[in-house]
């Protein structure tokens, strides 16, 4: 198994919803708290497992938007395991998740130096490494009723821009999703083997908005109806 | 990156006691100059060790999480930061071994000392490389992937242990000419190195872009928001960013009071044995050195700043 997330770019509005939620739910969870410095200061900072930047793709005016969420690629060739000299960090065989054992990181920042996604944050408090957990403490959780066995931040996104699956079982929905969407990984060139995917943007016609023609009888009925009604 | 100050601490002394410790091995088995006495021996490995333990334990005050250090040994085949840890423990028995052997210089033990010597040396030149493993392991930092990083800190422990070596030399009263040709050696080839790797970085070459980071690889990207207000430990560890003017300015500083300046001084000290002079050789070759430290780590660009808006890194 090869559990991970798949991000869709087309459809991503850049809420921060899942960042917030991410929050919520991990502050309190497996690796709690994410400790915030200073919250109501002037210098408000803290520790985040995923957070969202926004880009612009392409010159003004044929430029787009782009809201790009990152958490933690739960990479196949994870870099941040190897170089860890505690052990604190490791990769489940079962199930591909990365995760760093708080009990034993001595806070030496390395593997968050051999990370190019900037998914690892030292939490000054505790002194040690945190990162996101793909909610281990939710999508193996017994109690909790099956559509809920998610992370947090799948099942907030209003917009369903993002999804969990097995991206080991090619007929996984997530993997049927990154075949028909084009997915592609991050930084392909390093060799990390990310095992989060990313969506593009569809390729949409824009739709004209000048030129439009002669107005029709409707449309001028309304027009008329308007100079009518005083506003 | 940003610079720690323990860090460049802990690699420059450490790596200037490992240099000593190793040259004092090889300076005693040759009778270089007509050989240190067992007391001169012991007396300046002390002094290697001292240079040692101070970095060892600069290193361990960089870490967030200082009480789970002893867990650092438990990676040894996969991590090259625990490979370190354990060579420059595994060092230290030896290394006392071949002191306190020097110091009571019994004959009879003569083959042992040497024997645990060699092996402290050998320890002692894998863990600068180690060292040097650390940094040129990364993937993500461009500047710091090249097998010329181990090579450098190789170089400049041993350029810095031979400067202080040939302080050594001048106060027990040794003919100098070999001390100071071996640092002259060690200076030239340290600054070579040098003069290669900075010419290296300057050229990004075929290297990880804000398009490739993006995956948006048809068109140019650029960075409207980082979606933080302020720093985030990222920024914070990885933001920093040495101005083109000043990182030349250093360089020059580096390559003066590193290489130059005590090139130039040894002729005098060979011609004219002097402990202050030699010590005032080694200082000046230590300051650079640390200068050289400090660009080392403010040089090096991690890719995460391709997400914060840098087109190249
Ligand atoms: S994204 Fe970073 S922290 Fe996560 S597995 Fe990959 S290298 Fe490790
Ligand atoms: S900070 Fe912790 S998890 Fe990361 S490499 Fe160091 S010991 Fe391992
Ligand atoms: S999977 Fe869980 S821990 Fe990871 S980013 Fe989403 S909410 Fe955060």
């Amino acid at each position: 198994m090869r559990l991970g997330l798949v991000i869709d770019l087309d459809v991503c509005v850049g809420c921060h919803a899942c960042a917030v939620a991410c929050k919520q739910w991990n502050t309190s969870g497996t690796t709690a708290p994410l400790t915030d410095y200073q919250p109501y200061g002037a210098e408000p900072s803290g520790v985040w497992f995923n957070r969202i930047r926004h880009y612009e793709v392409g010159e003004y005016p044929n430029s787009k938007t782009i809201n790009f969420p990152m958490s933690c690629m739960h990479c196949e060739d994870a870099a941040c395991v190897t170089v860890c000299p505690t052990g604190a960090s490791y990769k489940r065989a079962e199930d591909g998740i990365v995760l760093v054992d708080q009990d034993k990181c001595m806070g030496c920042n390395l593997c968050s130096w051999a990370c190019p996604y900037g998914a690892r944050e030292l939490d000054r408090e505790s002194g040690t490494m945190k990162k996101c957990t793909l909610c281990i403490d939710r999508i193996y959780d017994q109690n909790l009723p099956i559509e809920d066995r998610q992370p947090v931040c799948v099942m907030v996104c209003p917009a369903h821009a993002r999804m969990f699956g097995d991206l080991d079982d090619p007929d996984s929905a997530v993997s049927l999703t990154v075949r028909e969407r084009e997915g592609y990984q991050l930084m392909p060139e390093l060799g990390y083997k990310p095992t989060n995917q990313y969506l593009p943007p569809r390729k949409a016609k824009p739709i004209p908005t000048e030129n439009m023609g002669k107005p029709g009888f409707k449309e001028r009925l309304k027009s008329l109806a308007n100079k009518i009604v005083k506003r | 990156m940003h610079p720690a100050f323990s860090v460049i601490f802990f690699t420059v002394s450490s790596g200037a006691g490992f240099g000593l410790f190793a040259l004092l091995y090889l300076a005693d088995v040759l009778k270089l100059g007509g050989g240190l006495s067992g007391e001169q021996v012991a007396a300046t490995g002390a002094m290697a060790l001292c240079f040692i333990i101070a970095g060892l334990l600069s290193s361990v005050a960089h870490l967030a999480n200082p009480k789970n250090a002893w867990r650092a040994f438990s990676r040894f085949r996969t991590s090259w930061l625990s490979r370190e840890g354990v060579f420059s423990v595994a060092f230290f028995p030896f290394a006392f071994g071949y002191l306190v052997l020097s110091w009571f210089a019994a004959p009879s033990l003569e083959v042992a000392r040497l024997a645990v010597g060699g092996a402290a040396t050998l320890l002692a030149w894998i863990t600068i490389f180690s060292t040097g493993m650390i940094y040129a392991s990364l993937k993500t930092i461009r500047q710091w992937n090249t097998p010329l990083v181990p090579a450098n800190y190789l170089a400049m422990g041993h350029a810095s242990g031979a400067l202080m070596l040939l302080a050594v030399a001048a106060w027990a009263g040794l003919a100098l000419l070999p001390f100071a040709s071996i640092a002259a050696s060690f200076l030239i080839l340290g600054a070579l190195l040098k003069a290669i790797y900075y010419f290296w970085i300057a050229e990004p070459g075929a290297s990880a872009s804000i398009q490739t980071a993006t995956g948006f690889t048809r068109a140019q990207v650029k960075l409207l928001d980082t979606g933080h207000t302020h720093g985030t430990f990222l920024t914070e560890e990885f933001g920093f960013q040495v101005a083109r003017r000043y990182a030349l300015a250093l360089k020059v500083f580096v390559f003066v009071a590193g290489f130059i300046l005590p090139l130039v001084m040894l002729g005098s000290v060979a011609g004219q044995p002097s402990l202050l002079l030699g010590s005032l050789i080694t200082g000046l070759a230590l300051l650079g050195l640390v200068a050289e430290r400090w660009l080392f780590f403010a040089e090096a660009r991690h890719v995460v700043n391709l997400y914060h808006g840098s087109q190249r890194c």
